[in-house]
């Protein structure tokens, strides 16, 4: 039974090693300039990882299969080095291991989140909502009109509760259901929550942030490749949370221009 | 057991004199932990049944479940589930699993059974105490339950309970009202039963230890429920008061949770000045050592039974403790990593992310300790020791996909996707229910007086482990492709061809919890037609194999004993064979190098 046990754990760790090495469960194609930092730390702790599994799943096998079953004269011995030799080996070989990938997983990490977006990245915002996000650009003065709460009214399609009456800023602000942004162009992404927590995950772009009630915050990526990509919540936020989807269009420059140009003459 | 010592100071009561007083209302803190293994049974098969639904349904979203719309008309019309009825099923078995079994079956359960023994004791020192904690967790299952019936329905916001989902009440949703206020209620019950727990595992540790027993003669099953239990009581009264806090922006019209200018169904919330993070960290700081204390007890309990089926103990007992130690202590610092995205300041992302990755060192040290100690051992099969190393190769397995989700950067892709929950069911839900498993066909015969069936065991154990791996492995690459988690239905272009993965899953999880079935039978047939167990059936050492199979009331008959041996002398020569026991004056020649 020892011996079928080992077999076992072999069988499983090569069989959940098969479609990793094998790139089955990719994640999709990078489209940003920061992505590539994070796939590469992706890799670098796939190996690390998967090492470490493949050799403990292993060892656990070959001391079953060789040390159980019925021995009843054999004498029981202790692993040559003890515990002092683990010990030391663990906190080497791991603590490199920890080091190594904190290290340099800072690096990613802080091109994402620790760095100003630049002067000129165009800023949109996005407003989560159950169970949809919208989203608003500045128009020519770069200046958002201010939220009021209290305007906001879907029927009559205020969605951001703008008052252009008394708030010149909001008056050419542009209000879309869908997000699209020029390829190779900074945007500074301000992220405001309506009603309850949500998030903005864009695969491809390797984007992902929670929207905070009370609090709004931003984030800044630049897209490298034009496509059609889908942005979805993963923050549970009521019973449409799977629902809660939006489109991204990175388009060429030109092709953005004559969008927004077709999404201001609908306002 | 030839000497007697006087006996420590404990709370003395009397044997029990009526059926309520035996039964029900005990005062024994042997019947305390039966009665938190039953409440555990019942919770997880609850919570086993509702994970078959869920599956169900994530699988083949339209089908049509038999009987479903007699137990909830408004959440399965025609038998098919509303995606609001699967996040509260959801809820609930996050709820049920992590509070009313992985808490309450590996510490509560055999903790209350067997650490007042294994130290020599005749109870725990505060027995009301004690009879109170189960009572009141068992109060905390009914309402929690209870939430089926009233309003409308449970909660759907997720065992996570994030602000200001829980706060805005009924226009968040089904069961934001109502349903969460019984949420929190319920919790907050548990979190008052389990510092009541705890107050009594220290202070039988530390007050009612027998003659001889220093604290590195205890055995690492009691280490592990000590430091689980110095982890309870700092970690649940931090999550008492955010639940009580909760029910106020509920009933008592507080924002402790809710900002300002929040709009729902173009009405803005009466709630001003809340602070939508305030909840995570208070729901982390007590989340994450809730982690570990669901598995440290397991780490005991393994390595019990690992040592006792090796015929040899440990590489190092003291390591050992000092790592789960360790891991009690980090599980406090590291608690952020489940906010790298949560819109916190991210400087303290990478502040959390370190003592993340550090705690793979303490971790990888108990790994490397069980596996090269099982060098040169005689290492009995059974089910108790197949479940024990099935353990190690699930702790693993969990561990390991942790590395990535302690790297905040990573875990850009990864937060929120299914490769969290692979990574949390592997090494809290599947490791713990195996160390649950591992205790229980080690201490059946001690608790019951009769010997589980060994055939049905090996059954159980090959299909749960194998099935356990079938389940889980493929929800991580359903993560690293992207696949969130908590959607009711998968109607994103990019995860419709994922579903096929789903009905896989689905498949394996129906046959998996069917053979938790073979587990219940055993149980329920053995504890009463069981074959008679004698007193040490494992030929064990610790102070419970010392006494009567079932211990009496007052565990040692009225004697005390006096322990002369580190907890665990296998290999040696003694006149009773490859052991000694603790209680056992007999001086032996070990075979062995002890480290």
């Amino acid at each position: 039974m020892g011996k079928l046990f080992a077999v076992t754990i072999i069988v499983i760790a090569i069989a959940s090693a098969v479609p990793v090495v094998m790139h089955t469960w990719d994640a999709p194609a990078d489209i940003s300039t920061h992505g590539h930092l994070i796939d590469e730390q992706m890799s670098e702790t796939m190996v690390e990882a998967g090492i470490s599994f493949l050799a403990a799943q292993l060892l656990l096998a070959l001391f079953v299969w060789r040390f159980s079953g019925d021995r009843p004269n054999a004498k029981v011995k202790t692993f040559p080095g003890g515990a002092k030799g683990l010990v030391i080996a663990a906190v080497l070989l791991v603590g490199a291991e920890v080091m190594a990938l904190g290290v340099f997983g800072v690096k990613a990490w802080a091109d994402v989140y620790l760095t100003p977006p630049a002067a000129d990245s165009m800023p949109i915002q996005v407003q989560a909502g159950q169970f949809a996000f919208y989203f608003r650009y500045p128009g020519l003065d770069r200046k958002f009109g201010q939220i009021h709460p209290e305007l906001i009214n879907e029927g009559t399609q205020n969605l951001f509760g703008l008052d252009p009456e008394h708030d010149p800023d909001s008056r050419d602000d542009v209000v879309t259901a869908e997000m699209a942004i020029p390829i190779n162009k900074e945007i500074h992404l301000l992220m405001h929550a309506k009603d309850v927590g949500h998030s903005f995950f864009v695969r491809e772009l390797r984007v992902h942030q929670d929207f905070v009630p009370g609090l709004d915050v931003s984030l800044h990526f630049t897209a490298t490749k034009v496509g059609r990509y889908e942005i979805v919540c993963t923050q549970l936020c009521g019973l449409g949370h799977y629902t809660m989807k939006a489109y991204l269009d990175v388009l060429s420059q030109a092709d953005f221009d004559d969008w927004m140009k077709k999404q201001q003459a609908a306002q | 057991m030839s000497e007697t010592s006087s006996a420590p100071a404990a709370a003395h009561h009397g044997p029990p004199t009526t059926f309520i007083s035996k039964h029900v209302f005990s005062l024994d803190h042997k019947v305390i932990g039966k009665q938190y293994y039953a409440l555990a049974l019942v919770a997880a098969l609850s919570g086993m049944v509702l994970s078959w639904l869920m599956r169900i349904h994530l699988g083949w979203t339209n089908a049509a479940i038999p009987g479903l719309q007699l137990i909830t008309k408004s959440g399965a019309p025609g038998g098919v589930m509303t995606p609001e009825y699967y996040l509260q099923l959801m809820t609930m078995h996050g709820t049920i699993m992590v509070f009313f079994v992985l808490t309450t079956a590996p510490f509560a359960a055999f903790g209350n059974f067997f650490l007042p023994i294994q130290v020599g004791a005749e109870d725990m020192p505060f027995p009301r105490f004690n009879m109170m904690s189960f009572w009141v967790t068992f109060l905390a299952f009914v309402v929690l339950m209870s939430s089926f019936f009233l309003g409308d329905g449970p909660t759907l916001g997720g065992w996570t309970q994030y602000a200001p989902l829980n706060a805005v009440g009924s226009a968040g949703g089904p069961g934001q009202g109502l349903g969460v206020v019984l949420w929190a209620a319920s919790i907050a019950l548990f979190c008052i039963g389990q510092l009541l727990g705890s107050l009594n595992f220290i202070t039988t540790t530390l007050d009612l230890r027998v003659k001889g027993m220093s604290l590195m003669r205890l055995p690492l099953s009691a280490w592990a429920w000590f430091i689980t239990s110095c982890m309870g009581l700092t970690a649940f009264s931090v999550l008492l008061p955010a639940c009580i806090l909760v029910i106020l922006d509920h009933v008592a019209g507080t924002s402790f949770f809710v900002a300002s200018g929040l709009v729902i169904n173009d009405q803005v919330l009466p709630h001003s000045g809340g602070s939508t993070l305030l909840w995570q960290h208070l729901f982390w700081f007590f989340g994450h050592p809730e982690v570990y204390i669901a598995i440290v007890p397991g780490l005991g309990i393994v390595s019990h039974v690992l040592i006792t089926n090796m015929r040899k103990p440990m590489l190092s007992q003291r390591v050992l403790i000092y790592c789960m130690g360790a891991l009690a202590v980090l599980s406090y610092m590291v608690y952020g990593h489940h906010m790298f995205v949560s819109g916190m300041n991210p400087v303290s992302a990478l502040a959390f992310s370190f003592p993340t990755l550090v705690i793979t060192i303490p971790a990888t040290i108990v790994v490397l300790i069980w596996v090269f100690s099982l060098y040169g051992s005689r290492l009995r099969i059974n089910s108790a020791s197949l479940f024990a190393l099935g353990f190690i190769s699930m702790f693993v397995t969990g561990g390991v996909s942790g590395f990535f989700l302690a790297q905040p950067s990573i875990d850009i892709m990864l937060h929120a996707t299914y490769f969290v929950v692979g990574h949390f069911h592997m090494v809290m839900g599947v490791a713990a229910m195996f160390g649950i498993f591992a205790g229980t066909y080690f201490w059946f015969p001690k608790m019951s007086g009769r010997m589980m069936n060994e055939t049905l065991g090996r059954i159980h154990f090959w299909l749960s482990f194998v099935g356990a791996y079938c389940i889980f492995m493929p929800f991580h690459y359903l993560g690293m492709v992207g696949n969130i988690r908590r959607y009711s239905t998968f109607v994103d272009d990019f995860l419709k061809p994922l579903i096929p993965v789903h009905q896989w899953i689905t498949i394996a999880a129906l046959i998996t919890g069917a053979a938790q079935l073979i587990f219940l039978y055993n149980l329920i047939h053995s504890r009463f037609w069981g074959k008679p167990a004698p007193d040490n059936p494992w030929e064990a050492t610790s102070l419970e194999w010392s006494t009567a199979t079932p211990p009496p009331w007052d565990n040692f008959g009225g004697k005390h004993p006096v322990v002369y041996h580190d907890p665990f002398q296998y290999g040696v020569q003694s006149s009773v064979g490859d052991y000694v026991m603790q209680a056992s004056p007999e001086q032996v020649k070990t075979e062995h190098d002890e480290q």
